[in-house]
C-alpha cells in the first residue's frame, strides 16, 4: 500500500510537469494552429541554462531562475521571429517540417556545445519533507502541483479576462474575423508563443529540480509525451491539458513500477500505444471541441 | 483508368540508363578502381534511394507527413533478416525472398496504421506515425526473437561487396521503376490531388481513405526492402539502426532533393550518403546541416521575403542576359 500511494505520489509528480509542457503546446496549437516541435527543445535549452548559471556559474537560484524563464522566452521569440512567421500562409506541411528542423537543430547545438554526456544539476531546491495522510511527500513534490495549479489558473483567467487573451482566443476562432476587429493578428500569435516558451522555461526549471540531470535528447521525448497528454485531454482546452497530464504521468508511473522488469524497455512504448488509441477512438481528445471543415 | 505501359519509351530509356552507371560502377568496384569507402558507400547509396523514394511518395507526393518510416525500415529489416538465418536455400534466393518477406511484413504495418488513423491529418499524423515508429523499436527491445537491445547478429552476406551491390541495385531500378509509374499513372494524380486539396479531391470522387492506405502501404513495402538489404550488407542489425534520426534523415533526403521530386530525391539521398564521406573531419556538424537544410528549406520555398527576392534575381539575371544578348548582335 505504502509502495503504491508512493508510485501514485510519483507520476503525480510526473504528470505535473506534462501538464505544464501540455499547457504550452495546447497554447501554441490552439491560437497559432501549428504543432511547435521545437517546445520540448525548449525545456531542454532551460535546463542547460540552470546548469550553466547555478552549477557553472553559482548564481544566487532566484535569478538564475528568473534568467532561465527569460532566455526561454526569448529563444521562443527569436524561433518564432526566424523560422515561424515567415511561413504565416505556408502549408502545414512546410511549417511542421520547419517546426522539427527548429527541434533538431536545438538538439544538435546542445550536443555540440555540451557533448552528449549527462550533465548533473546540484540540489538547487532543497525543502524538507511534508507529511501527507502518513505519508512522506518530499517538498519538491508539493512545489511542482503548486506552480502547476497557480500557473494554470493564471492563464485561465489570463485568456478570459485581460484583452490580450481575449483577442488569442478571437484569433483561434477565426482570424480573418479577427484581423477585421482590429486585432493584430500576427503580434498575437507572437506574444502566444512567447507565453509558450516561458511556460516551457518554468517547466525546465521544475524538470531540473526533480529530475537533476539533462542531456540533449531530454526534451524530445519528454515534449511528445507532453505532446499527448495535450491531445489526450483535447487540444486548445486547459484543464485538457492538466487532465491529460495528470493521466500520463499517473500511466507511466504504474506500468514503470508494476510491469515485469523485461517489459520495462517497453515504457516508454505504452505511453504511445495510449495516444494512438486515444487518437483513433476520439480525435479530438476528452475535454476538445468538435472541428467541421470547411471549404 | 489508363492502364500502367512498362514497355513506354521513358521506361526502356531509363533502364538502358541504369544499366550503363551499372556497368561503370561495377567495373571500379571490380577492379578496385573505386576506394573501399566509395564501395561500402555505394551499397548504403541503394537503401538510401530506396528509402527516400519511398518516403517521397507519403510526403511529396501524398503531402502526408510520416516520421515512423524507420519503423516499417525496422519491420523489413528485422522480419527479412530473422527468415534469412532460419533457412537453408541458396544465398540469392534467400535474400530475394528475405526482401520479399521483409516488404511484405512492413507493407503490413503500414496498412495496418495507415487504416487506423484514417480520421487524421497533417500534425496528428504525423506524431501517430512518430509514436508507431517508436512502438515498434520499443517492442523490438523486449521480443525475444529480435535479440532484443543486444541486436541480431550472424545475418548472413551475399558474398563481394560487387554481388551485394548488384542485387541492391536491382532492387533501386525496381522500386524508381515501380514509383515512377505510379505518380505518372492516373493513380499518382489521384494522389497529388488529395495533397493539394483534398476537399476538392473528394468532391470529384476520389476516395481519399483508400489512396491513404495504398499510400501508406506502398511506401512502406520498400521501406521494408531497404531494411532487408541493410540486414544483408552490415550483417548485424539493433534496435539503435532504426532511431527517430533515421526517420529525419530520410525526410531531409526528401526535402532536399524537392518534396514531390523523384529524381531530386534519388540525387539527395546519394549526396546525403556520402557526405560523412565530404565532411571528413566535420562530421559532428553532419545532423546540424541537416536541421539548417530543413529550415532553409521551407524558408526558400515559402517566406514571402526569400520568393520576392528569387523573382528579383531572376528577373535582373533576365535583364542582364537580354542586354549582353542584344550587345552581341550588333
Amino acid at each position: 500500500m505504502q509502495q503504491f500511494i508512493m508510485t501514485l505520489i510519483d507520476g503525480i509528480n510526473l504528470g505535473s510537469v506534462y501538464a505544464l509542457v501540455a499547457l504550452g503546446y495546447t497554447m501554441v496549437y490552439g491560437i497559432a494552429k501549428m504543432l511547435n516541435f521545437a517546445h520540448g527543445d525548449i525545456i531542454m535549452v532551460g535546463a542547460y541554462t540552470i546548469v550553466v548559471f547555478i552549477t557553472r556559474l553559482s548564481i544566487s537560484v532566484p535569478l538564475a531562475m528568473i534568467l532561465c524563464v527569460a532566455f526561454c522566452a526569448l529563444l521562443g521569440f527569436v524561433v518564432e521571429k526566424l523560422a515561424y512567421k515567415p511561413l504565416r500562409h505556408a502549408t502545414p506541411l512546410s511549417v511542421l517540417i520547419t517546426a522539427i528542423g527548429v527541434s533538431y537543430l536545438l538538439q544538435n547545438l546542445a550536443l555540440l556545445i555540451f557533448g552528449t554526456n549527462r550533465q548533473f544539476i546540484v540540489r538547487f531546491i532543497d525543502v524538507g519533507n511534508f507529511n501527507l495522510f502518513g505519508v512522506s511527500v518530499s517538498g519538491i513534490s508539493v512545489i511542482i502541483w503548486v506552480t502547476t495549479i497557480v500557473i494554470m489558473i493564471g492563464l485561465y483567467t489570463f485568456i478570459k479576462k485581460t484583452k490580450l487573451g481575449r483577442a488569442m482566443l478571437a484569433v483561434s476562432e477565426d482570424k480573418g474575423a479577427a484581423q477585421l476587429m482590429g486585432i493584430n493578428v500576427n503580434r498575437t500569435i507572437s506574444i502566444t508563443f512567447v507565453i509558450g516558451s516561458a511556460l516551457a522555461g518554468v517547466a525546465s526549471i521544475l524538470y531540473s529540480a526533480k529530475y537533476l540531470n539533462v542531456d540533449p535528447y531530454t526534451g524530445s521525448l519528454f515534449g511528445i509525451k507532453a505532446f499527448a497528454a495535450a491531445v489526450f485531454g483535447g487540444i486548445g482546452s486547459i484543464p485538457g491539458a492538466m487532465i491529460g497530464g495528470l493521466l500520463i504521468g499517473l500511466i507511466e508511473a504504474l506500468t514503470a513500477s508494476y510491469l515485469p522488469f523485461n517489459l520495462n524497455a517497453a515504457s516508454d512504448g505504452f505511453a504511445f500505444v495510449i495516444l494512438i488509441i486515444m487518437l483513433v477512438l476520439k480525435p479530438t481528445g476528452l475535454l476538445g471541441k468538435k472541428n467541421t471543415e470547411k471549404v | 483508368m489508363k492502364r500502367i505501359n512498362l514497355k513506354s519509351h521513358r521506361n526502356l530509356i531509363f533502364v538502358a540508363a541504369a544499366i550503363v552507371v551499372y556497368a561503370f560502377i561495377a567495373y571500379g568496384m571490380n577492379s578496385n578502381l573505386l576506394p573501399r569507402a566509395t564501395q561500402t558507400l555505394a551499397i548504403k547509396a541503394c537503401y538510401n534511394v530506396i528509402l527516400a523514394l519511398s518516403l517521397s511518395l507519403i510526403v511529396g507526393f501524398l503531402g502526408e507527413l510520416s516520421l515512423g518510416h524507420a519503423g516499417f525500415f525496422a519491420l523489413g529489416a528485422y522480419s527479412g533478416c530473422i527468415f534469412s538465418i532460419n533457412s537453408n536455400l541458396p544465398i540469392e534466393l534467400r535474400f530475394v525472398l528475405a526482401a520479399l518477406i521483409g516488404g511484405t511484413v512492413a507493407a503490413i504495418g503500414g496498412f495496418l496504421i495507415s487504416s487506423s488513423i484514417l480520421r487524421l491529418q497533417g500534425d496528428y499524423l504525423a506524431i501517430v506515425t512518430l509514436a508507431f515508429g517508436e512502438i515498434i523499436r520499443s517492442f523490438i527491445k523486449i521480443i525475444p526473437v529480435t535479440g532484443g537491445t543486444a541486436g541480431l547478429g550472424g545475418i548472413p552476406s551475399l558474398g563481394s561487396k560487387l554481388k551485394t551491390f548488384t542485387f541492391s541495385y536491382v532492387f533501386v531500378i525496381l522500386t524508381i521503376l515501380v514509383i515512377r509509374n505510379i505518380v505518372a499513372s492516373s493513380h499518382g494524380r489521384a494522389i497529388t490531388s488529395i495533397r493539394d486539396n483534398a476537399i476538392a479531391a473528394e468532391s470529384i470522387g476520389i476516395n481519399i481513405k483508400l489512396y491513404k492506405i495504398k499510400v501508406f502501404t506502398v511506401g512502406a513495402f520498400f521501406a521494408g526492402i531497404a531494411g532487408v538489404i541493410l540486414g544483408h550488407y552490415i550483417n548485424f542489425i539493433e534496435p539503435a539502426n532504426f532511431n527517430y534520426n533515421v526517420s529525419i534523415e530520410i525526410l531531409v533526403m526528401v526535402v532536399l532533393g524537392g518534396m514531390g521530386n523523384l529524381l531530386g530525391s534519388i540525387i539527395a539521398a546519394v549526396v546525403i550518403t556520402f557526405l560523412p564521406e565530404i565532411l571528413r573531419g566535420f562530421d559532428q556538424y553532419r545532423l546540424l546541416i541537416y536541421a539548417l537544410a530543413l529550415i532553409f528549406m521551407m524558408l526558400a520555398s515559402n517566406s514571402p521575403r526569400i520568393i520576392n527576392f528569387r523573382v528579383k534575381a531572376r528577373e535582373k539575371a533576365a535583364g542582364l542576359y537580354k542586354k549582353l544578348f542584344t550587345r552581341k548582335e550588333e
